[in-house]
C-alpha cells in the first residue's frame, strides 16, 4: 500500500542496495522502535544478517521480540528457517561503551576502574555534551564497520539503530558539530572525524518515521531540512498506523455533507442478516463522518510527504497493537514495498 | 542513568478496580493550586493539555501563566509565543473576563543559564563563564540542561508571582525527554557532578602545585588527558575554576526548586495516551512522584478512542462484513455497509485494548484519579482547539 512509493526497485533490488547503516528516527509515539524492527526482520529475511541496536537505555527491542532484557552484549532474538537470516540486538549503553572503548583503545584496565571511581564516567556519559553520543555512535559505527576480515567479531550485512527521535536526531549524528569547540584536536575528535565518514557516506540512510498527523509531518518536513543541512544522507519516509481506506471517495463526501442514506445502510444490514437498529445506523453513520473527516486530514498530509520527494513506505495501523506476529506482517509489508 | 524505582507500589491482589475521576475544574478553581506541572513521555499531547488547563483556568478567572518548552509551531503562533526572547506574555485573542488572564512563554534554555550565571556571579567572572567554550556547549546541548532550566524557570517565575502577584497559576509543560523522569533526574544529576570528587580533582592541578597530587589523581588525569585531549581538559578546568564559587548558589537553588515541587501549592498531572509505552511510563512517574512526596493529581488519558456502541460486538461486525463480501452480486448498499461494519469492528477491537491498559493502570495505581480526554478527529493548533481539549478534560 505504498502512498506516491518511488518507482518500484527492479526485481530482486531494493531501494537501498549498498545501505551498511539504516538509521530509524521518527517523532515519538509514531512507532519508530516497530518500525526499526520491521525493517530489520525485513533485511534479515533475505538470508542476511542483521543488528538491531537500540541507544536510548528504553529495552524497546526486548519488549517487542518479548525476551529478557538486553544486555550490552549483541544476542540472537530471531532466525528465519534453514539458515533464512538472523536477526541480533543490542542494547548501547554509554557506560560500558565508554569502558570497552577505553579497554580497546588504550589497555586502560586500572584506570579505568579509576575514572569511574572518580566520577569521570558518569561524567563523560550524562554530563559533558556530545561526548555520550560519540560513545554511542562510535559503537554503532564499529559494528557496522566489521567486514569479513574482522576477527573474533561477527560480521553484519547491515545494522538498523533505532534512534533518538527526530527532534534530537541532527544533534546526534552530527558527532562532530557537537564537538566543534570542545575537543579541537585529540583521540575522541579522530574517533567523531571517522565515525561522521560512514555517517556521511552512501553507506548510511536516514529514514524517518511519521504518522498521518499535522505535527510529526511537519517535524518529518523539519527533520529532513535538518539532515540536508548537515549534510547526513536522508533515507525514506515509513508512514506508520495508517489507516484503511473503507469507504471511496464518492462516499466520503456524501458522510461529510452528512447526506449517506439511512436507508442504503439499512439494506445493507438486511443483506448481512443482521438487525438493523437505529443505534446501529447512528453508530454506523457516526463511523462514516470521523472516517471521512480523518481520512481528508490525512490526504492533506499525504500531500505534503509527497512534496517532500523521498522514497516512501506505508504501514497500517494495527487495531489489537502490535505482537510479535504484527512485526513479521509490517515486515513483509516492507519487503513488498520495495524498503528491504 | 535514570534511576527507576524497580519496586512496583500498589495492591498486590486487587479485583474490577474503579479509579476516583480526575475533576480537572475542581482543581484549577482551588486558590490553593498555584503550579501545575504536566508530565508524561513524548508524544503524549503534553504541550496541548498544559495550553488547554492554562486557558480553561485562565476563562474560570484564574491569572495564569503557561511556561511551554517545545510547541508546535502553529500553536506557538497561536498562543503569540513563536519568538523566543524568554519572557512571559499576554496570549493575544484569548477574550477572558472575570478577572483572569493568560500569559505564555517559551522556554530558552540557554538564556535562562547565562542569566543565572549573571545573577550570581560578578559582572567579569560571568563574562569569564560565559565565553568558556565547556559552559557554552554544556549550556546549549547537555542532555538535562532543558530538564535543569525549564524547574529553573519555574522556580523564577513562582517567586516573580509571589512579589508583583502577576499570576497566581502557573501552568509547566516538561521537556520531551527520553524518559519521563528525566526532568525530576537532570538537576540533581548537574549539581551531583557540580559538587562531585571530579570536580575537585580537576581543580586541583589548576590551584595547587603539582606535587600535591596523589598517584591516583595523575592517573585519571593523565588518562583524560588522552581521551579527550589536553586542550578540553583546560576549557573544563577554567570553567570550573570561575565556576567554583557559584557552586553553592547552584545547588541551593536546586534544593529550592525541589521544594517547591513538594510543595501543597504544586499538582502534578501525568499525561499519558492510551498505548503502553506511554502508560507504563506514567506508572513509574507514579511511582517515582510517590516515593519524593511529590504530589499527584491525577492521570489524563489523552486521545482515547470513543466506544462505538451499536448495540453489536466488534465479532459480529466483523462477521457480517465477510458475509457483505461474499456476496454473489454485490451493490453500492452493501459495499458502502461493509466498510462501516469493518471500521466499526476496528473501533470495538481498538477501545477494548485501550480499556484493557487502562484497567491495568488502575489496578495497580488505584488511587489515581483519571480524566480521559476523547481523540478529536481534527489537530489541535488554535485557542479554539485548545478550549474544545480543556472542555472534554472537564468531562
Amino acid at each position: 500500500m505504498a502512498v506516491s512509493a518511488a518507482s518500484p526497485p527492479t526485481a530482486g533490488n531494493t531501494h537501498w542496495e549498498g545501505v551498511r547503516l539504516h538509521v530509524v528516527t521518527g517523532k515519538g509515539g509514531t512507532g519508530k522502535t516497530t518500525v526499526a524492527a520491521s525493517l530489520a526482520l525485513a533485511l534479515a529475511s533475505g538470508g542476511k544478517s542483521v543488528l538491531l541496536c537500540e541507544v536510548e537505555g528504553r529495552q524497546g527491542i526486548a519488549r517487542l521480540f518479548d525476551v529478557p532484557p538486553l544486555p550490552y552484549e549483541e544476542r540472537r532474538i530471531a532466525s528465519g528457517p534453514n539458515n533464512g537470516g538472523d536477526l541480533y540486538a543490542l542494547a548501547i549503553e554509554p557506560e560500558s561503551a565508554l569502558l570497552e572503548y577505553l579497554a580497546m583503545y588504550y589497555r586502560l584496565g586500572r584506570a579505568g576502574r579509576a575514572l569511574d571511581k572518580f566520577g569521570v564516567i558518569d561524567f563523560a556519559t550524562t554530563i559533558a555534551p556530545g561526548l555520550r553520543d560519540v560513545l554511542l555512535t562510535g559503537k554503532v559505527y564499529e559494528a557496522a564497520h566489521r567486514n569479513k576480515r574482522s576477527k573474533h567479531a561477527r560480521h553484519y550485512d547491515a545494522v538498523v539503530l533505532d534512534a533518538p527521535p527526530t527532534g534530537r536526531i541532527t544533534q546526534f549524528l552530527n558527532v562532530n558539530g557537537e564537538l566543534a569547540g570542545l575537543a579541537k584536536v585529540g583521540p575522541v575528535r579522530n574517533q567523531a572525524d571517522t565515525v561522521m565518514t560512514l555517517l556521511r557516506s552512501p553507506r548510511t540512510a536516514v529514514h524517518l518515521v511519521t504518522v498521518l498527523e499535522d505535527m510529526p509531518v511537519q517535524e518529518t518536513s523539519d527533520g529532513i531540512e535538518q539532515l540536508r543541512a548537515a549534510k547526513l544522507p536522508g533515507g525514506g519516509v515509513i508512514v506508520n498506523m495508517a489507516r484503511p481506506e473503507e469507504l471511496d471517495e464518492g462516499a466520503r463526501h456524501m458522510a461529510i455533507r452528512g447526506d449517506l442514506p439511512r436507508a442504503q445502510i439499512e439494506e445493507g444490514l438486511k443483506s448481512a442478516s443482521l438487525k438493523s437498529t437505529p443505534q446501529l445506523v447512528d453508530a454506523l453513520l457516526r463511523e462514516a463522518l470521523e472516517h471521512a473527516e480523518r481520512r481528508a486530514l490525512e490526504d492533506e498530509q499525504r500531500k505534503h510527504i509527497d512534496k517532500l520527494d523521498v522514497p516512501t513506505y506505508e504501514l497500517s495501523r494495527v487495531p489489537g497493537g502490535v505482537d510479535l506476529g504484527g512485526l513479521y506482517e509490517l515486515a513483509a509489508d516492507l519487503c513488498e514495498q520495495g524498503m528491504a | 542513568m535514570t534511576k527507576r524505582s524497580s519496586t512496583r507500589v500498589g495492591p498486590l491482589a486487587a479485583r474490577d478496580v474503579r479509579t476516583p475521576e480526575l475533576d480537572v475544574d475542581a482543581l484549577i478553581d482551588d486558590p490553593g493550586t498555584k503550579v501545575i506541572v504536566c508530565c508524561g513521555s513524548g508524544g503524549v499531547g503534553k504541550t496541548t493539555a498544559s495550553a488547554a488547563l492554562g486557558l480553561r483556568a485562565a476563562e474560570r478567572g484564574r491569572k495564569v501563566v503557561v511556561l511551554t518548552i517545545d510547541p508546535a509551531r502553529r500553536l506557538a503562533q497561536s498562543m503569540g509565543i513563536e519568538r523566543l526572547d524568554n519572557t512571559p506574555r499576554p496570549v493575544p485573542g484569548a477574550s477572558i473576563e472575570g478577572g483572569g488572564s493568560l500569559d505564555a512563554m517559551m522556554l530558552d534554555m540557554k538564556r535562562t543559564f547565562d542569566e543565572v550565571v549573571e545573577s550570581q556571579a560578578s559582572p567579569e567572572k560571568a563574562e569569564q563563564i560565559l565565553a568558556n567554550s565547556f559552559y557554552q556547549a554544556l549550556s546549549s546541548s547537555f542532555a538535562g540542561t532543558q530538564e535543569y532550566m525549564a524547574m529553573e524557570k519555574l522556580g523564577q517565575l513562582r517567586e516573580d508571582a509571589r512579589k508583583t502577584g502577576h499570576w497566581d497559576l502557573i501552568v509547566v509543560d516538561t521537556p520531551p525527554s527520553r524518559s519521563a523522569l528525566d526532568f525530576l533526574d537532570a538537576p540533581e544529576r548537574l549539581s551531583s557532578f557540580l559538587d562531585g570528587r571530579l570536580i575537585r580533582l580537576l581543580l586541583t592541578p589548576a590551584k595547587g602545585p603539582a606535587r600535591l597530587m596523589s598517584a591516583g589523581v595523575g592517573l585519571v588525569t593523565n588518562a583524560l588527558t588522552k581521551i579527550v585531549g589536553a586542550h578540553f581538559l583546560r576549557d573544563v578546568q577554567t570553567f570550573i575554576a570561575a565556576f567554583d564559587t557559584l557552586f553553592g548558589g547552584f545547588r541551593q537553588r536546586a534544593q529550592k526548586t525541589f521544594e517547591l515541587l513538594q510543595a501543597r501549592e504544586t499538582a502534578f498531572l501525568v499525561v499519558a495516551a492510551p498505548e503502553p509505552d506511554a502508560l507504563r511510563e506514567a506508572a513509574y512517574f507514579v511511582e517515582r512522584l510517590n516515593e519524593e512526596r511529590m504530589p499527584l493529581a491525577g492521570l489524563i488519558v489523552n486521545r482515547a478512542s470513543h466506544t462505538a456502541a451499536g448495540g453489536i460486538s466488534g465479532d459480529q461486525a466483523m462477521a457480517a462484513a465477510e458475509r457483505l463480501d461474499d456476496l454473489e452480486d454485490p451493490d453500492d448498499s452493501s459495499e458502502v455497509t461493509a466498510g462501516l461494519l469493518r471500521l466499526y469492528a476496528d473501533r470495538t477491537r481498538i477501545v477494548e485494548r485501550e480499556s484493557r491498559l487502562r484497567r491495568r493502570f488502575a489496578a495497580a495505581h488505584p488511587e489515581v484519579p483519571a480524566a480521559v480526554i476523547p481523540a478529536l478527529s481534527t489537530d489541535v493548533h488554535d485557542l479554539d482547539g485548545l478550549r474544545v481539549v480543556g472542555q472534554l478534560l472537564s468531562g
